[in-house]
C-alpha cells in the first residue's frame, strides 16, 4: 500500500471509484489457501504410499509447470507461473493417481491437465472443465488398466518401498506389480465386501494417493470453509445428497448397496467435494446455482457408483456438472432490484 | 501453356491452400469415424478419391444437359451409383477392411465435400479442370485422413499399417483409437495447421517488408 | 455412361428457357435408369466373390473351433428334431456338424449371440457331445472397444482357455489370476464385461442346444454334396 500513488496525494483531493472497500483477495492469495489446505492430505499420501507418492506428485507438478511455461507468452511467463495455479493443478491431479502408476504417465497427466484443460481455453479463469479432473479423465481413458491398478497402503516403515511399476520407461508398459490391491469401492462393487469405517477414515486402504484419508481431507476442507475460501454450499449439498440417496438405496438392499458413511468416506468423494467441485472457475457463481451444482454432483456420483460400470464416479460427476455450469448460472441469475421477474 | 499452369494450380490448391479438411473443415464424419488405423484411412481415402474424380468427370461432362432445377438429385444419383460400385468392389476384394469401415462406405454419399465440389466447381468448369480439382481435393482429403489415421494408430496401437514400431512392451493409448482420440487428434492437427499457416504468413510479410516489395505476396491465411 | 441416351432426351438449346416439367422428369428417369443398370451390373459381377468370401469365413471359423474337421453340414432344428439343410441361409436355429475325412462324426459347431458392450457379439464354439468338452471358440462378429473388448478374439491367452474346456456345469468368468475351478475362465484385465459376455453366450447356447442335440451315436450321417472344409495353413 506504501507505493499506492493515490495515497501520496493530498487526502482532500483523493478521488476513488467504487468499490471502496479493498480486499486482499488476489489469485495468488487464494491459491495459497488451497496449498495450505492440501498439506494434511499430501502428508497423509506420503505417509501411506511413501516414495512412490512423492515421485508421482513431483512429476505431475513438473509436467504441469513445464506445459504452462512452454505455452505461455514469453512476456507473461513469470506472471503466469507466479500465481502458482499451474503447480496446484499438478498437485491435484497427482493426488488422484494410483501409487503404482508409471511416472511418465503422471507427467503426461500434469501436462494434459494444463495443455488441454487450461491453456487451450485461454488460460486461467476461462476453462470450462476442472483442469486436474480433465487430465485424470484423459489418463483414465488412455491407460485404463494402469489407472485402475491400485497399490496397497503401507506405513512409515515402508517409505522407501517403491512400486517397481513407477519406473517404467516412457511409452512402455509397467511390469505387473505384485503389490496390487483392490480399492474399498472395487471390493464393494464387485465382491460385495465392505471395508472397516476406521480404515476409511484414517486412510490405510488402497486407492489414489491423496483420496484415501478422510480425516486429513476433512482437516483441509474445514480450514478452507473457515477461511471462507470456498463456497460452503457446494460441499454441503454434495454430502447431503450423496448421503440421502445412498441411504435410500441402503434401505432397499443393505447387502448390495453400501451405507451412507461408506459412500462419503470412500473413493474420491471428499477430495473432489472440497478441492475440485469448489473450483471457482468451473462452478456456479450464484448461491442457488451452488446448491443445484452440489446436488447434481452428489446425485451423479452415487448413481455412477451403484449403477454404472465403474466403481468410482466422482470424476465424471464433477465433469458433467462443470459442463452444466454455464446453464445453471444463466437460470439462477438474481433478479435485478425493482425489475419484474 | 497458361491453361496448363492454372489446371495444375486447381489440383495443387486442394493439397494445402484449400485443403478440404484442414481449411474447409468438410467431410468430418468419415474423418473422425474411420481413422483409427492408417490402412482404414487410406482405403477410405481411395474410395473417396474414386467417387469424387468419377463424379466430377461426369458432372462437368454433362453439365449443359443437367437442368438446374433437378441438379442436386442428379448429382446425388451419380455419386450414389459410384459409392455402390465402391461398396460392392470392397466387399468382394477386401472383406476384412470393408467390415471395419462398415456403414461409413455407404455414407460417402453424404460426404459434403463430394457434393460440394460438384455444386461449386465441376458444374461450372470444363472437364479437365474439374478432374484436376477433384484429384487435388481428394488427395488433400486423403493426406488429412492418413495423417489422422497414422497418429492414432501409432499412439493407440504402437504400429503403422499393422507393423509394430516399438517393442512388445509399448503401452497403447487406448483413447486414441476410440472416438475421443479422433476429436483430440483432429483438433491438435488443426491447431498445428493454423499455427504453421500463420507463421508462414508472418514470415512472408516480413520478407516483403524487408525487400520493400509488398506486391506479389499472396495471402495464404 | 451412355452419352447418346442423355442427349437424345434433352435439348441443349433449351438451356436459357425454363425447361418443361417433362424434360425434368425425363432427365431424372434416364439418370435413374443408367444408375440402376450400373448398380445391377456391379452387383452381379461381385455376387459370387462376396458369397464365397462369406462361406470361407464361416468354414474357417468352424475349422478353428472344431479341430480335425474336413467336412461339415448344416443342421436345422425344426419340429423337435435336427434335419440336414443345404440352403445357403443361416439363422439362429442352425448349427454345424463336423465330420472327419472318412465322414465320421466329430462334433458340433454351435453359434450364439448376445448384446455386448457396444453391439451384438456373435460367437461360434465347437462342442464334443462324447465328453461334453468345448473344443474352441471364435468370434464371428463384434464391435467391442478396440484395444480392450476386442481382446476376446485378439488375446490368444483368452481364446485358448476355451480349448478343451469341460462343460459339465455353467462356466464362469473370474478376475484374471484367480481361476481355481475347472469351469472358471480368467477374464481379460480391463475387459471384464466383454469376457463375461462371451461366457454368458456359451452358457445360454449350451442350455438351448444340449436338449436338442441327437442321442450320441445317432448323429445325422454326412450327406453328399456337403460343404468341404479346406485346411488353411
Amino acid at each position: 500500500m506504501k507505493n499506492d500513488p493515490l495515497k501520496k496525494r493530498d487526502p482532500n483531493l483523493l478521488l476513488q471509484s467504487a468499490p471502496l472497500l479493498r480486499q486482499e483477495l488476489t489469485t495468488p492469495a487464494a491459491m495459497k489457501e488451497v496449498w495450505i489446505a492440501l498439506l494434511p492430505a499430501t502428508a497423509a499420501a506420503l505417509w501411506f504410499f511413501g516414495l512412490s507418492a512423492l515421485l508421482i506428485l513431483i512429476t505431475s507438478i513438473s509436467g504441469a509447470l513445464l506445459t504452462e511455461w512452454v505455452f505461455t507468452d514469453k512476456q507473461k511467463r513469470r506472471f503466469a507461473l507466479s500465481d502458482t495455479s499451474a503447480g496446484l493443478t499438478g498437485l491435484l491431479i497427482g493426488l488422484t493417481l494410483p501409487p503404482g502408476l508409471p511416472l511418465w504417465m503422471a507427467f503426461l497427466g500434469g501436462s494434459v491437465s494444463i495443455g488441454l484443460g487450461k491453456v487451450i481455453w485461454g488460460g486461467l479463469g476461462t476453462n470450462i472443465f476442472n483442469p486436474a479432473l480433465l487430465g485424470r479423465a484423459f489418463l483414465l481413458g488412455t491407460f485404463p488398466i494402469a489407472m485402475t491398478t491400485w497399490g496397497a497402503a503401507g506405513g512409515p516403515g515402508e517409505f522407501f518401498q517403491l512400486h517397481s511399476s513407477n519406473l517404467a520407461l516412457p511409452f512402455m508398459q509397467a511390469q505387473v506389480d505384485s503389490m496390487s490391491a483392490a480399492t474399498p469401492l472395487g471390493l464393494m462393487k464387485f465382491e460385495q465386501q465392505g471395508t472397516a469405517l476406521w480404515s476409511l477414515f484414517m486412510g490405510n486402504t488402497a486407492g489414489s494417493i491423496g483420496e484415501t484419508s478422510a480425516l486429513f481431507l476433512l482437516l483441509g476442507g474445514v480450514y478452507l470453509l473457515l477461511r471462507r475460501s470456498i463456497d460452503w454450499r457446494i460441499p454441503t449439498a454434495i454430502f447431503l445428497t450423496a448421503a440421502v440417496f445412498s441411504f435410500i438405496m441402503f434401505l432397499t438392499d443393505g447387502d448390495k448397496y453400501p451405507s451412507p458413511l461408506f459412500t462419503l468416506f470412500s473413493g474420491g468423494l471428499l477430495l473432489g467435494a472440497f478441492f475440485m467441485a469448489t473450483d471457482p472457475v468451473t462452478s456456479p457463481l450464484t448461491p442457488k446455482g451452488c446448491w443445484i451444482f452440489g446436488i447434481g454432483v452428489g446425485f451423479l456420483v452415487v448413481l455412477i457408483r451403484l449403477f454404472g460400470g465403474l466403481p468410482e464416479g466422482m470424476l465424471y460427476a464433477i465433469l458433467l456438472m462443470n459442463a452444466a455450469t454455464p446453464l445453471i448460472d444463466r437460470y439462477t441469475q438474481p433478479r435485478i432490484f425493482g425489475r419484474q421477474a | 501453356m497458361a491453361t496448363d499452369v492454372s489446371a495444375y494450380e486447381e489440383m495443387i490448391k486442394g493439397l494445402w491452400r484449400d485443403n478440404p479438411v484442414f481449411v474447409q473443415v468438410l467431410g468430418m464424419c468419415p474423418m473422425l469415424a474411420v481413422t483409427n488405423s492408417a490402412i482404414n484411412a487410406v482405403v477410405m481415402g481411395l474410395a473417396t478419391f474414386f467417387v469424387l474424380v468419377t463424379s466430377s468427370f461426369l458432372v462437368s461432362s454433362f453439365k449443359q444437359w443437367i437442368p438446374k432445377q433437378v441438379r442436386i438429385s442428379l448429382y446425388v444419383i451419380i455419386i450414389a451409383t459410384f459409392v455402390t460400385v465402391v461398396d460392392y468392389s470392397l466387399l468382394a476384394m477386401l472383406p476384412a477392411i470393408h467390415k471395419e469401415l462398415g456403414a461409413f462406405i455407404p455414407l460417402i454419399v453424404a460426404n459434403c465435400m463430394i457434393l460440394g465440389r460438384q455444386e461449386a466447381f465441376a458444374s461450372k468448369h470444363g472437364v479437365k479442370y474439374a478432374v484436376m480439382d477433384a484429384v487435388g481435393m481428394s488427395a488433400g482429403f486423403m493426406i488429412a485422413l492418413f495423417s489422422l489415421g497414422a497418429v492414432r494408430e501409432i499412439l493407440g496401437v504402437g504400429a503403422l499399417f499393422g507393423v509394430d514400431l516399438f517393442s512388445a512392451n509399448f503401452e497403447p493409448w487406448v483413447i486414441m483409437i476410440l472416438p475421443p482420440g479422433g476429436f483430440l487428434t483432429l483438433g491438435l492437427l488443426l491447431l498445428f495447421f493454423n499455427w504453421f499457416t500463420e507463421r508462414r504468413r508472418q514470415f512472408l510479410i516480413k520478407v516483403a517488408d524487408v525487400d520493400k516489395i509488398a506486391v506479389g505476396v499472396k495471402d495464404n491465411g | 455412361m451412355n452419352t447418346a441416351n442423355i442427349t437424345s432426351s434433352t435439348h441443349p438449346s433449351a438451356q436459357n428457357q425454363e425447361p418443361g416439367s417433362s424434360r425434368l422428369v425425363i432427365s431424372m428417369a434416364v439418370a435413374g435408369f443408367i444408375s440402376g443398370v450400373i448398380i445391377i451390373a456391379i452387383y452381379m459381377l461381385t455376387f459370387d466373390t462376396i458369397k464365397e468370401n462369406k462361406a470361407r469365413e464361416l468354414r474357417e471359423a468352424v475349422f478353428r473351433v472344431l479341430p480335425d474337421v474336413s467336412h461339415m453340414q448344416k443342421l436345422h432344428f425344426v419340429d423337435n428334431k435336427m434335419v440336414v439343410v443345404k440352403s445357403d441361409g443361416m439363422d439362429d436355429e442352425m448349427i454345424f456338424a463336423g465330420y472327419d475325412k472318412d465322414a465320421k462324426f466329430i462334433g458340433y459347431a454351435i453359434q450364439g449371440k448376445a448384446p455386448g458392450f457396444q453391439d451384438t457379439v456373435h460367437i461360434l464354439y465347437g462342442y464334443l457331445s462324447s465328453n461334453s468338452n468345448i473344443t474352441g471358440m471364435a468370434v464371428l462378429e463384434s464391435r467391442e472397444t478396440p484395444g480392450l473388448g476386442d481382446k476376446i478374439f485378439k488375446d490368444m491367452d483368452f481364446v485358448s482357455e476355451f480349448i478343451n474346456l469341460p462343460m459339465h456345469k455353467d462356466i464362469k468368468a473370474v478376475k484374471k489370476g484367480t481361476k481355481t475351478q475347472e469351469n472358471e475362465i480368467d477374464a481379460i484385465t480391463g475387459a471384464t464385461i466383454s469376457s463375461k459376455i462371451v461366457v454368458k453366450i456359451i452358457n445360454q447356447a449350451f442350455k438351448k442346444w444340449s436338449p436338442r442335440l441327437p442321442q450320441q451315436g445317432s448323429e445325422p450321417a454326412l450327406e453328399l454334396s456337403e460343404v468341404k472344409v479346406v485346411k488353411e495353413s
